[in-house]
C-alpha cells in the first residue's frame, strides 16, 4: 500500500515532466522557474527548520554516552565515545556524521532453541548507508562542473577519481554503479525484510525512489540517450548566475531529470531527509560528557513544589526527638 | 513472588518475531495479564496535585478521563515541543532505518512488533504528524499521520510502560535519538489526564512526604541504621559509628533507600558502613534526604526536579562540603544529567576532594556529588584500604552494567577496578551485553511490580541468557550491580531463567574483601557464608 502509494507518485511526476517539457513554449517553466522556486524552497524550508528547532532550547544536557567517562586521572577514558570537551564533541559528530560510526556498531540478534541469544556484527546497513551518501555527494560535487565555468580544480579532481577506471565511452563513473546498487539494496531492504515492510511509511519509499528516478535518468542521458551536454551548461550556468536563458534541443530527458530533482528539493524540508541538518542538533550527541564538571542552565528551569525540612520535621518532630535524632527546632 | 504462569521453556517457545497480517495502525492493543502495571493510587495522586484521581484500571473500558481530555494532550505537545529541542528533533529526523529495532530487551523477549524502539516512537510520532506537520495535514495516513483518539491513548499507557528508558537503542540510532526522552515525555502527557501506574505514583508521594520511597519514617530510618550497625558489628567484631542528620559532618552521604531496607541491597549497606569507618569518614547520613532513587524521573521532569531538591537542600542545611552518592543507576542519571540544571547552581558546596587521598573529582567540580565507585576506587588506587581478595572465594563474579551509569555517566570501569581488586574470579559477560551496549534488567523505570512480571521476565531474557553463557562457561554464581533496582529485581530474573546465581552489590564485594583495623578472626562474608565453599568451581 505504502509502496504503492510512492510509486505511483514518483510515476505522476515523471509523466507530469515528460508531458510538461515536450511542449517547447512550457521550456522556461521546466528550465527555470520551477528549479528557482523549487530551490527557494529547500532553503526557505531549511532554516526555517533549524531555526525552529533552534528555538526550542536543550533544557537538560542528556549526551547518550558509549564509552569511559573522564574521571581518575589514572583511568583511560574514550574521547570520542564519551568526549569531555568541545573537541572531543566534534571527534564524535564528525564520526558520526562521515563514517556512520553508530551504524556501524549496528547487531543483528538471534534467538535460538534454549533459548540462546546471540548478536552477531551486521553491517549491512551500515554499509548501503555510507555508498549511498558518499556517492550522492560526490555526484553533487562533480555536478558543480556543469554550473561552473572556469570549472574548480577539486571538481575536475573528484571527476577524475569517480572516472578512474575509465571503463566506456564516455567513461563510467564509479559513483553511478555504486548509488544505484545501494538505493536497490535500500529498497529491497524495506520491501523484504518483514520488520521493516512493517515499519516502512509512504515516506521512506518516497525519497528511495525519487533518488533512484534522479540517478537514473541522469544515467540515462550520460550514457545512453546523449543530450546536448553544451546547451545543458548553459542553462546550468545561467542559472547558477542568475542571468538564466534557455537554449532549444536540450532534450526532454534532461527535463525530467531536472523536474525530479526539484521535486527531491522541495520535498526535502517537509520529510525525514531533515536527518541530515537535524543530525547536528541531536541533543544525545552533540553534547560534552561534563554534565558534572559544567553547569547547563535550562531557560525556563520554573520552580515546582517542594517538601521543605520544615515541613518534615514539624511533621516527625515528635518521632524523630524520641528516636534522639537531631532537631533544628526543638 | 509468584512466578509468572508459564515455565521458562514455554514463555521462551511462545516468542515469535513474526507479524501480524494488519497494519500497526489498525491493530488495537491488549492488555494482557502479568503485561502491565495497575493505576495510580487516587489517594497519592491527590497528594501530589496531579491531575484526575480516581479509581480506574487498565482494562476497563472507560478510564474516565476529563471531558477536554484530546485538547489537554495536544497542548501539552505542543507546549513541550517548544520546550524540548530533542522532542522536535526526534519527531522530526528519524528515518525508520531500523537499526534500533532488535536492541530493545523487550522486543527480544515479546517479539511485539510496537516494542521496537522506532515504532514506540511512531506512536507519538503519528500524531504529531498529524496534529503538527505540514505533510500529515495534506496527506494525512499516507505520510503516517494518525488521529489522536482514546484507543491511541491506551496504546500509549501500554507501550510507554513497557519501557525502562534505558537508552541501548539511543546508541545504536545513527542520530542518537533517545527513546528515554520520548517515553519520559509521553509519561507526562498520560499524567496531565491523569493516566499512570501505582509503582511510580505511590512512591513519588512516599519520597516527597518522608524522604524515601518505602515510607520509612525518621524513627525507622535510625533503626534500621542501628540494626546493620549492631549486626555489622557481630560479623566483623568491629564497632562502627553511623551519624545521622549530623550538621557539620565534611560528606553527605546518600544511596537508595532499598539500601537500607530490602535485601540484597542490604550487604552493599555494611559494605559502606564498613568502608566509611576503615577510612574514618566524616561524613553523615540524612532522614530527610533517605533516598537517592528519584522515581519522579519516571514520569515528570517537575517531579523529577521537586524530589530531587531534598538532595541539594539537606546538603545546605547540614553545611557540609560535598555530597556522596551510593550505587544506583536511575538516581545517577538524575545528578549526572539533571541535579545541577534543575536545582543548582550548589555553590554553598565545595568542588569535592577526597580528605583521605586529597583527590580532587575534577569530573564532579560543579555538581559536586561524587559516585562511590570512583570514590572506593581512588582509595585503592592510593593504597588506602586493605583488600583480601580471598575473602570472595566463595563467588563467581559477573558484572552487569547498569543502564544510567553506563549510557549517562560512562561510568564503566570504576566498578570493575573495584571488583578486580576485591575478588579472584571475575568474568565479563559477552561483549555485546556489557558497558555501554548493557542490556537493562527489564523492571526499571517504575515497572518493577509483581503484576508486571510476566513482562519483566520477557524484558529481562537478554541480561538473564547473558548471564546463564558465563555461568555455562566459568561457573559464574553471583551477578554484581551497582543498581538498587538491579539489586531488587535480578534475584526473580535469575532464579526464573538462570538459577544458581545470587545478586548483589560492587561495595557488598569490597565490603567482603576489607580488612578492617580490629577485626576478630573471620570466617564467613557479610551474607553470614563461609569465604571458602568446598566443591565448588574455586576450590578445584
Amino acid at each position: 500500500m505504502n509502496v504503492i502509494f510512492s510509486l505511483f507518485a514518483i510515476l505522476i511526476i515523471i509523466a507530469a515532466a515528460f508531458l510538461g517539457a515536450s511542449v517547447p513554449r512550457l521550456d522556461f517553466l521546466f528550465g527555470v522557474a520551477i528549479p528557482y522556486a523549487a530551490i527557494t524552497i529547500f532553503l526557505g524550508g531549511i532554516i526555517y527548520r533549524v531555526v525552529k528547532w533552534s528555538t526550542s532550547p536543550v533544557p537538560f544536557h542528556i549526551p547518550t554516552v558509549a564509552g569511559q567517562q573522564k574521571s581518575l586521572p589514572w583511568i583511560k577514558d574514550s574521547p570520542l565515545e564519551s568526549p569531555h570537551n568541545t573537541w572531543g564533541v566534534i571527534g564524535r559528530m564528525a564520526l558520526e556524521v562521515l563514517f556512520f560510526r553508530s551504524l556501524f556498531r549496528n547487531t543483528k540478534m538471534e534467538m535460538k532453541n534454549g533459548p540462546k541469544l546471540t548478536y552477531g556484527s551486521s553491517k549491512y546497513l551500515w554499509l548501503g548507508a555510507i555508498v549511498f551518501h558518499w556517492s550522492m555527494l560526490i555526484i553533487i560535487l562533480r555536478h558543480l562542473r556543469l554550473f561552473m565555468q572556469p570549472i574548480p580544480a577539486f571538481v575536475l579532481g573528484v571527476d577524475g577519481i569517480d572516472g578512474f577506471f575509465q571503463v566506456g565511452l564516455p567513461g563510467l563513473y564509479v559513483t553511478d554503479v555504486l548509488i544505484l546498487s545501494a538505493l536497490t539494496f535500500l529498497i529491497l531492504r524495506r520491501l523484504t525484510v518483514p520488520r521493516l515492510r512493517y515499519i516502512s511509511l509512504s515516506s521512506d519509499y518516497f525519497p528511495l525512489f525519487l533518488i533512484f528516478s534522479i540517478a537514473a535518468t541522469g544515467i540515462l542521458m550520460r550514457y545512453f540517450f546523449r543530450i546536448d551536454l553544451v546547451n545543458a551548461k548553459e542553462l546550468a550556468v545561467g542559472l547558477f548566475s542568475f542571468h538564466p536563458v534557455v537554449p532549444q534541443g536540450i532534450g526532454v530527458l534532461f527535463y525530467v531529470h531536472l523536474f525530479l530533482v526539484s521535486t527531491l528539493l522541495v520535498y526535502f524540508p517537509f520529510s525525514k531527509l531533515l536527518h541530515m541538518p537535524g543530525i547536528f542538533l541531536s541533543p544525545t550527541r552533540n553534547l560534552a560528557n561534563n554534565s558534572r564538571m559544567k553547569r547547563h542552565v535550562n531557560p525556563w528551569n520554573h520552580p515546582v513544589r517542594v517538601h521543605t525540612y520544615e515541613e518534615y520535621e514539624d511533621e516527625y518532630r515528635e518521632k524523630m526527638k524520641e528516636a534522639g535524632l537531631p532537631l533544628d527546632k526543638e | 513472588m509468584a512466578g509468572p504462569k508459564l515455565k521458562p521453556e514455554e514463555l521462551a517457545s511462545k516468542i515469535k518475531y513474526s507479524l501480524p497480517p494488519k497494519g500497526w495502525m489498525d491493530q488495537p492493543v491488549e492488555f494482557k495479564e502479568g503485561t502491565f502495571s495497575y493505576s495510580g493510587n487516587p489517594k497519592n495522586i491527590e497528594y501530589m496535585d496531579l491531575p484526575n484521581p480516581r479509581k480506574w484500571q487498565p482494562t476497563d473500558p472507560d478510564w474516565k478521563l476529563p471531558e477536554n481530555w484530546k485538547e489537554i494532550i495536544l497542548e501539552g505537545l505542543k507546549d513541550r515541543l517548544h520546550r524540548f529541542r530533542s522532542l522536535q528533533i526526534f519527531m522530526d529526523i528519524c528515518v525508520r532505518c531500523g537499526a534500533c529495532a532488535d536492541k530493545c530487551h523487550f522486543f527480544i523477549g515479546s517479539g511485539d512488533p510496537k516494542n521496537m524502539p522506532v515504532m514506540r516512537a511512531e506512536l507519538l510520532r503519528a500524531v504529531y504528524r498529524n496534529d503538527f506537520a505540514l505533510a500529515g495535514k495534506i496527506f494525512g495516513r499516507f505520510a503516517g499521520a494518525r488521529e489522536l483518539t482514546l484507543d491511541v491513548v491506551k496504546e500509549w499507557f501500554y507501550y510507554f510502560y513497557q519501557c525502562t528508558q534505558c537508552r541501548r537503542c539511543s546508541v545504536f540510532c545513527p542520530y542518537g535519538i533517545d527513546t528515554a526522552e520520548i517515553t519520559l515525555l509521553v509519561r507526562e502527557l498520560l499524567s496531565l489526564v491523569g493516566v499512570n501506574i501505582d509503582w511510580i505514583v505511590t512512591p513519588v508521594a512516599n519520597s516527597f512526604r518522608t524522604g524515601n520511597h518505602l515510607g520509612i519514617q525518621p524513627h525507622g530510618f535510625k533503626d534500621s541504621i542501628d540494626f546493620a550497625v549492631d549486626e555489622l558489628e557481630s560479623i566483623t567484631g568491629v564497632r562502627v559509628e553511623a551519624p545521622i542528620n549530623k550538621k557539620g559532618a565534611e560528606i553527605l552521604f546518600i544511596t537508595p533507600s532499598a539500601d537500607y531496607f530490602g535485601s540484597p541491597h542490604y550487604y552493599t549497606l555494611l559494605g559502606y558502613l564498613a568502608l566509611f569507618h576503615e577510612i574514618g569518614l566524616d561524613y553523615t547520613w540524612s532522614t530527610y534526604a533517605s533516598e537517592g532513587g528519584n522515581f519522579g524521573s519516571f514520569i515528570s521532569h517537575d517531579l523529577m526536579k521537586s524530589l530531587n531538591a531534598k538532595m541539594y537542600a539537606e546538603a545546605k542545611r547540614l553545611g557540609v562540603k560535598w555530597i556522596l552518592g551510593g550505587e544506583c543507576g536511575h538516581m545517577w542519571r538524575v545528578v549526572h544529567q539533571y541535579m545541577n540544571t534543575l536545582n543548582g547552581p550548589a555553590d554553598f558546596l565545595e568542588e569535592p576532594v577526597s580528605p583521605i587521598t586529597g583527590t580532587r573529582f575534577e569530573n564532579a567540580r560543579s555538581t559536586k556529588m561524587v559516585h562511590i565507585c570512583e570514590f572506593t576506587a581512588d582509595l585503592i588506587k592510593n593504597g588506602k584500604i586493605r583488600l583480601d581478595k580471598g575473602r570472595n572465594d566463595n563467588r563467581r563474579v559477573t558484572f552487569h552494567d547498569s543502564c544510567n551509569p553506563a549510557r549517562a555517566l560512562g561510568l564503566i570501569e570504576e566498578p570493575r577496578y573495584l571488583i578486580r581488586n576485591s575478588c579472584n574470579y571475575f568474568f565479563e559477560m559477552p561483549e555485546n551485553t556489557i558497558r555501554e551496549q548493557t542490556f537493562c534488567c527489564g523492571s526499571g523505570a517504575g515497572l518493577g511490580t509483581d503484576e508486571n512480571l510476566e513482562m519483566r521476565m520477557r524484558g529481562g531474557l537478554p541480561r538473564a541468557n547473558a548471564v546463564k553463557f558465563v555461568k555455562e562457561e566459568h561457573g559464574v554464581n553471583f551477578l554484581g550491580c551497582i543498581c538498587a533496582i538491579d539489586k531488587a529485581t535480578l534475584p526473580p530474573l535469575m532464579e526464573y531463567w538462570v538459577g544458581g546465581v545470587e545478586v548483589g552489590g560492587v561495595h557488598e564485594l569490597v565490603g567482603n574483601a576489607l580488612i578492617m583495623n580490629g577485626e576478630k578472626e573471620r570466617t564467613t562474608d557479610l551474607r553470614g557464608e563461609p569465604f571458602h565453599i568446598e566443591g565448588n568451581w574455586n576450590a578445584r
